[in-house]
């Protein structure tokens, strides 16, 4: 594993975000919310570092961000798009889209471009099912998709 | 008047936002803004139709509401008081433009008890959600009841858990007021993670207030002052909306100490999932909000005798709790009164896939699945064949057009070889393969299983490979009795209900689709043409003029030219190499002849 110096700068953000839950390890789970909210993933460094302040195991720590998808050891491209593969947009069509997306950028599913600029991921149901198949780049919502549209799409941010 | 924004998440994909914002410039520069109000409310449920605008109080329901309309419908209606007719919806059966929601096909056979609110009032603002009621049956309950008197009119009332177990609310209630201790929880699962709902999400996110109520009302009968809500942290709208709804209700004295002046004190607090459907179960979900891997444990105990920090906690999920303040305004017997045989009031549905209505709905326990399909979901997307309706997600099964005049309740639909689960409801057409329908919920078993128990999580694994060996066509007939041995050991063994649960759609599409499962094994065929192993791509020599177009798209070098000459064609026609075909149909996406089929 690479060695990643923390600046000072993210070093006490992050001992901030600690005593702001009181340093308590119950609060581990909101701990890292805050923390990968603020730097979009969880390195090993930091977690090595929350573990510290909050006084339990790493092993606790690496335990509770492999178990939650939500979390994140991989950065995310600048602009992360999430194809949503729940039910509603399976049945219409979604794993083609997902194909066109892998096509078009070159990677695979939770991979960067070269140029850092995408990230793809699949996601569950964002609940927008009357819009299916959707996909999600950054905030922005893209609804009735169609591997046609898929350059369009990825034209807006290039 | 009134102009009612629906600020649903699917809604505002649909730039719901900008609309809101348009009628608001507009409204502003007419010198209008005080006659008017603009309000953002939740879900209206017919997304389909989304983005909405409700015009109140002459309810007229405008659909499909584009930005640039605005101006129209406020020049025109507001101003004018005519109705914009070509943005009403219109009946695709006499093609007759409707402007009450009342008369349409989608809303006509709903019932909307537990969506009350939602698309009536801004979600955001207290006083609309009190002058519609709310908060009314938390002062019945402190000033006029005492709490074992609300737990028997929720137990009379007959409503069960809408998480999709179905176990009864004021037994539940019941058994965890019979511990009495210092410290006690109640607990709002509100971590939807079937793939296909969003349900809670559009109760939380259009009526926060009646969650809020319902809790105060929870603690109050079991005799808890702590309430928690575990919200997935993908909905921030919802998480939003409900932070606004506490802080208002803590403002009016509605949470906190001494609420209403009667000595009873009771406060909320949030806390987020983080993505593991697991979280689902009750003791997976209180292991995650105490910081821990969301893994279930082996019940007794029981969280109504040890659970939050090993206190007695009471868990219902969101929807249970929607239906608790109007069952206690309006009386147990009003909401018994609906209903069917042992499953009383309503059910809501998020209805998605191949249907032409998709949307959130909610109808009496007994109705048909035919009529929410053909009634309320308006019929297949392009006329298409009904093939399955999948319910219970993960959890669940799919059930065929036999089982469509079943009325739909939790016994009748795990008597089908379904359940009532959460609330999914996903229809599919002929382009659906019902074993890659069965792979695809076995997939996601697979990624959530949390790995504790060896049946969950070996079992499942070995389930999907032999899955996918099938619609690879590789599949032997044995492979579909091990199927079945191995569904029946993983249900009697695992340890938590999404283990037991989780070979639910296997077992019913061999049960319902047993023709397709042989298919695949024995003739190597895929009818839906879903399966990609299982295709062939296909030139028609005599259609094709030879223009090359699909050697060219071909990523995989697999066409090249024959020497046979169509007649009345110059070039000679193209053959694709199936050992080199990767099926990914760049060359039909290239033909514009029409000449590239999948066999």
């Amino acid at each position: 594993m690479a060695v990643i110096k923390l600046s000072e700068a993210k070093v006490n953000f992050i001992k901030d975000v600690c005593k702001s839950f009181g340093n308590k390890p119950g609060e581990v789970i909101n701990v890292l919310h805050k923390v990968q909210g603020e730097y979009g993933y969880l390195p090993a460094e930091v977690q090595e570092l929350v573990a510290k302040e909050l006084g339990i195991p790493v092993s606790r720590v690496y335990g509770i961000v492999s178990f939650y998808s939500f979390f994140t050891m991989t950065p995310k491209g600048e602009h992360p798009i999430s194809v949503c593969l729940g039910t509603a947009c399976y049945v219409r069509g979604a794993e083609k889209v997902l194909d066109e997306l892998k096509r078009q950028l070159g990677i695979g599913v939770g991979e960067v471009t070269p140029d850092g600029k995408f990230s793809l991921n699949c996601l569950r149901c964002v609940g927008a099912c009357g819009l299916a198949p959707v996909i999600e780049v950054g905030e922005k919502v893209y609804g009735r998709m169609t591997p046609d549209r898929v350059k369009d799409v990825l034209a807006e941010y290039k | 008047m009134h102009v009612l924004v629906c600020g649903g998440t699917g809604c505002q994909a649909s730039a719901s936002a900008q609309i809101i914002e348009n009628f608001q410039q507009i409204l502003a520069a007419k010198g209008l803004q005080d006659e008017v109000q603009v309000v953002r409310t939740g879900c209206f449920g017919f997304c389909e139709k989304g983005p909405i605008v409700k015009i109140m109080p002459d309810n007229t329901f405008y659909t499909q509401v584009k930005p640039e309309d605005v101006e129209k419908i406020i020049n025109e209606h507001i101003i004018k008081g005519r109705k914009v007719t070509d943005l009403l919806y219109m009946d695709p059966e006499n093609r007759e433009h409707v402007s009450d929601s009342k008369h349409m096909g989608f809303y006509r056979k709903q019932l909307r008890i537990a969506l009350r609110n939602c698309g009536f009032i801004n979600p955001e603002n207290i006083d609309e959600c009190i002058s519609r009621g709310g908060y009314e049956a938390l002062g019945k309950c402190l000033t006029e009841m005492t709490p074992q008197q609300v737990v028997d009119e929720i137990t009379k009332s007959g409503l069960r858990g809408r998480g999709g177990a179905g176990f009864p609310t004021g037994v539940k209630w019941g058994l965890c007021a019979k511990n009495k201790c210092d410290e006690m929880y109640v607990i709002c699962n509100a971590d939807e993670g079937d793939p296909g709902a969003f349900m809670d999400r559009s109760i939380m996110e259009g009526d926060p207030h009646s969650i809020v109520e319902a809790m105060a009302i929870c603690g109050y009968a079991i005799g808890a002052s702590h309430g928690l809500v575990y919200i997935r942290a993908e909905y921030p709208l919802a998480i939003h909306r409900l932070q606004i709804a506490i802080a208002q209700a803590r403002e009016y004295g509605l949470l906190g100490n001494d609420i209403l002046g009667t000595g009873f004190n009771f406060d909320i607090e949030l806390r987020y999932g983080a993505g593991a459907f697991v979280c689902g179960e009750e003791t997976a979900l209180i292991h995650s909000m105490e910081g821990k891997r969301g893994e279930p444990t082996l019940k007794p105990p029981f969280p109504a005798v040890s659970g939050y920090m090993a206190k007695p906690s009471n868990v219902n999920n969101v929807e249970t709790f929607a239906n608790v303040p109007i069952i206690i305004t309006k009386g147990a017997d009003w909401f018994a009164s609906i209903g069917y045989e042992k499953s009383k009031g309503t059910k809501v549905f998020a209805l998605a896939g191949q249907i032409n209505n998709v949307g959130l709905i909610e109808v009496p326990m007994g109705t048909t699945l035919r009529d929410i399909i053909y009634e309320i979901g308006g019929g297949i997307k392009g006329g298409r064949k009904f093939k399955a309706v999948q319910t219970g997600g993960p959890s669940g099964g799919c059930l065929t057009e036999k089982h469509l005049d079943t009325a739909i309740d939790y016994e009748s639909l795990a008597a089908a070889g379904s359940m009532m689960g959460s609330g999914g409801m996903v229809v599919m057409d002929d382009t659906s393969c019902m074993v890659a329908i069965a792979k695809f919920y076995l997939e996601f078993t697979c990624e959530e299983s949390c790995g504790k128990c060896s049946p969950c999580r070996i079992g499942n694994k070995r389930m999907l490979e032999i899955l996918t060996k099938i619609t690879e066509g590789n599949g032997t007939m044995d492979d579909l009795q091990e199927l079945r041995n191995l569904a029946a050991v993983i249900k009697d063994t695992a340890l938590c209900g999404l283990g037991q649960t989780s070979p639910n759609p296997v077992l019913s599409t061999l049960d319902n689709f047993w023709d397709e499962y042989v298919e695949h094994v024995v003739d190597k065929k895929c009818r839906a043409g879903v399966c990609k192993k299982l295709m062939s791509y296909v030139i028609d020599k005599d259609k094709c003029i030879g223009c090359g177009k699909c050697a060219k798209n071909c990523p995989a070098d697999a066409i090249s030219k024959t020497d046979y000459i169509a007649e009345g064609h110059k070039l000679p026609s193209m053959v694709i190499d199936s050992t080199k075909c990767i099926k990914c149909g760049a060359c039909i996406a290239g033909c514009k002849f029409g000449a590239i089929s999948v066999k």
